[in-house]
């Protein structure tokens, strides 16, 4: 058998039926045996970075691993910021690149990079295959890498001769099903202790993150009915929004720079912090000597490196989340079967005092009839297809953070942004990804017009493919968030953060063959979404509106969470020193 | 306080700088060492030395010795990040009092023979051999702690040192226990 056929061989063992592509010299003999393969449906991108990010789009809402197909030199470069993407935020993906013939690595040949050399840092793992022999066992090792532990990216480099060298192939010897068993060294004493710090606290806050979508749909579950069972608030990080219902009661929104007055201030004053699958991003905590000062800190990690890697804490537990949660409900419910209605009383001046400060409504903004203001736009959005089955990806910015404060999510991996490495150009091909996976289901890309221009190749990708993705263009005609931190930090010297020359988006999507839509009113703006929604293919819906919003609630540099920045409602002076951002 | 204008937070307090000695047991393979020093200098970590060889062939495993300084919580994280790396099969941090340190050198000395002689005399001191002998010069091997491999440089200098090579620090614990922790 050819390398390039136990290439395909390997995927199909672990159940691939999707790759994200773009040919190139390297691997062509690779894409020569894809006509052999016709259960795997290759996507034609437009740049490998788009590839990558919907590979991610599609690993976030499949559950599955991404695959990535590229070229050498250009097309390994190209894929670099979706690896590292990927590896910020720890989506599983499996980039195979093709090289220069082994006799000619090292000699600058055309195309040549080095690939593992240059993805080392931005993988979990990378190898280069120099023999065919080694090739079913690198692959199935892959696999492994990428998808057990923290997930996240790996790279497979294949020479163009070892592609069409001939071997034996050699099937997955582990065939029980990838799992995070291993990865749980707590013990039952954990628990317990756990339970023990819960009983005590007054002022409990849990804090969840992005390691409950990774741990798969019943981290979700099993979140909710501890949250249910303790009646303790939960707030929840960017990457986790979703686990927990947006809408319910106990939910007191997003944390961190741009999180609501409510969820920064019980973060600063409770006495015990449970932190579920999330790793005190520099985002989240502010000044870390004034982070939570009178909590005792439990931090639950798959990843062992996470912990007291920012924040000191009082019990770790190093396991997967699914897991660690059963002990918890398990045991709690057995040792205190009543612990909710007992409970109940202890943490009821603290649920008052959050909904005092829940009553500041840090989120609200100052609507308009004349202009649409973003937040505004949002929140219809979410109005008009919260009955739908909805993904939402978004860019960076601005639009990014009013997505996480008015869009309600009520299911894990419903939203997939990137959240770490904080990548403009993500949204548009990680919702091509995303449909891909999801061909039922309603992809919305809630975005920038500056952030979605990095990548606006990939319509054509979408158009081709025949993906029904919406681009919601929130149009300020700004990097909205650097004209923000320009504004508010450097005297409004908007140095270089207009975009002059913007194209007409709605000519753009009909150049792509697709439908532009425009909407300029408050007024139009319903009618115009519910248009969007329901018209069968890809759309470009340009969306005029405030260019000067600002995004409040924010937290400033120097400042602890108690001491937010709050919007034009609540109108204060900033003062000298805290005019920087945390 | 500094006003920082950037959308990052400052520095807060950092803990005391510690120096350790970590031992890691890697696969002999391509790119390996590149991934342990990448991981040093992508995330800031120090080295203050390094030594690795293959020592054990037929398992096809080599032993990196690192010294490395840095607060508590940067040390721990030096451990924790390596035990990431999948060609990474143990980490140990060596306590120093527990721990076996030796550096090895050879130095050149070339002179006229007057001095060469109390060179000669001075490096019996230490532990060392003579290697290689001219009318003009010699080679001597020293293995011993760095301070003392420091001394004895500071002696050969007006006599005639021409040339240094050192190693960095291997380490191997005392007593019969066989040091490290699994992954």
């Amino acid at each position: 058998m050819t390398g390039a056929a136990i290439i395909f061989k390997t995927l199909e063992e672990h159940g691939v039926d999707t790759i994200f592509g773009y040919p190139g010299g390297a691997v062509l003999p690779i894409y020569d045996e894809l006509k052999n393969h016709k259960k795997i449906k290759h996507f034609l991108v437009r740049h490998e970075q788009g590839a990558g990010h919907a590979a991610e789009g599609y690993a976030r809402s499949s559950g599955k691993p991404g695959i990535v197909l590229v070229t050498s030199g250009p097309g390994a470069t190209n894929a670099v910021t979706a690896l590292t993407d990927a590896y910020m935020d720890s989506i599983p993906i499996v980039c195979i690149t093709g090289q220069v013939p082994t006799h000619l690595i090292g000699t600058d040949a055309f195309q040549e990079c080095d690939t593992t050399g240059i993805t080392r840092p931005c993988t979990k793992h990378n190898w280069l295959v120099k023999d065919v022999k080694d090739l079913s066992k690198i692959m199935h090792k892959a696999f492994e890498v990428a998808m057990t532990g923290r997930p996240g990216p790996v790279l497979v480099d294949i020479p163009k001769d070892v592609q069409s060298n001939k071997t034996k192939y050699i099937s997955y010897k582990n065939k029980k099903q990838l799992s995070n068993k291993k990865n749980s060294l707590f013990t039952q004493k954990d628990i317990e202790t756990t339970i023990e710090y819960f009983r005590k606290s007054s002022k409990p806050v849990i804090y969840s993150g992005g390691g409950v979508v990774n741990s798969g749909p019943e981290a979700s579950k099993l979140l909710r009915e501890l949250v249910r069972i303790t009646g303790f608030p939960i707030t929840s990080t960017l990457q986790g929004l979703g686990c927990y219902p947006g809408e319910d009661n106990q939910f007191i929104g997003m944390l961190g720079m741009h999180g609501t007055f409510e969820a920064n201030n019980a973060m600063h004053d409770c006495d015990l912090l449970i932190n579920i699958g999330a790793r005190f991003d520099d985002r989240i905590t502010g000044k870390i000597d004034e982070f939570s000062p009178k909590s005792k800190k439990i931090h639950i990690d798959v990843d062992p490196s996470s912990i007291n890697k920012i924040v000191k804490v009082d019990l770790p537990i190093v396991g997967d989340v699914t897991n660690v949660l059963k002990s918890f409900i398990r045991t709690l419910k057995k040792e205190h079967p009543n612990f909710e209605k007992s409970n109940k009383e202890k943490i009821s001046k603290w649920w008052g005092q959050i909904n005092k400060w829940r009553d500041k409504r840090s989120v609200n903004f100052i609507n308009s009839t004349k202009i649409i203001k973003p937040q505004h736009a949002v929140k219809r959005l979410y109005e008009l297809t919260k009955k739908e089955d909805v993904l939402i990806t978004t860019e960076v910015g601005q639009h990014q953070m009013w997505v996480a404060q008015h869009y309600k999510f009520n299911k894990p991996n419903q939203l997939m942004t990137s959240g770490g490495l904080g990548t403009m150009g993500y949204g548009l091909p990680a919702a091509v990804g995303a449909q891909v996976a999801n061909p039922d289901k309603l992809v919305i890309d809630i975005a920038g017009e500056a952030s979605v221009l990095m990548t606006m190749q990939e319509m054509s990708t979408a158009v081709q493919h025949k993906l029904p993705i919406k681009i919601f263009i929130l149009n300020n005609e700004y990097m909205g968030m650097v004209r923000q931190w320009q504004e508010l930090l450097h005297e409004k010297n908007y140095s270089e953060s207009y975009t002059a020359a913007l194209p007409d988006f709605v000519k753009l999507a009909e150049a792509y063959g697709c439908l532009g839509i425009r909407a300029k009113t408050p007024d139009e703006l319903d009618q115009k979404i519910k248009e969007m929604i329901k018209f069968d293919g890809p759309v470009i819906f340009d969306c005029a509106v405030d260019k000067e919003e600002n995004c409040f609630p924010m937290i400033l540099s120097g400042k602890p969470h108690n001491q937010m920045l709050l919007g034009k409602q609540d109108e204060e002076e900033i003062p000298e020193e805290g005019k920087t951002l945390v | 306080m500094a006003i920082s204008k950037s959308a990052y937070s400052v520095a807060g307090k950092s803990g005391k700088i510690e120096k350790h000695i970590i031992v890691v047991w890697v696969d002999n393979e391509t790119g390996v060492l590149a991934r342990v020093v990448g991981l040093f200098s992508g995330r800031g970590y120090n080295i203050d030395s390094l030594v690795v060889a293959e020592v054990d062939k037929k398992n096809n495993l080599s032993r990196i010795t690192i010294v490395t300084s840095g607060t508590p919580r940067v040390i721990e994280q030096i451990k924790l990040q390596l035990k990431k790396l999948i060609p990474v099969h143990k980490v140990a941090d060596f306590p120093k009092g527990k721990t076996l340190f030796r550096e090895l050198a050879l130095l050149k000395v070339v002179s006229s023979e007057q001095k060469r002689k109390k060179a000669i005399k001075i490096c019996k001191r230490y532990n060392s051999l003579i290697l290689d002998k001219t009318n003009k010069s010699f080679v001597v091997e020293v293995a011993a702690l760095r301070k003392e491999i420091d001394k004895l440089i500071n002696f050969l200098q007006p006599l005639g040192l021409a040339s240094i090579s050192r190693t960095g620090v291997v380490a191997m614990s005392k007593g019969f226990e066989v040091f490290g922790e699994n992954k």
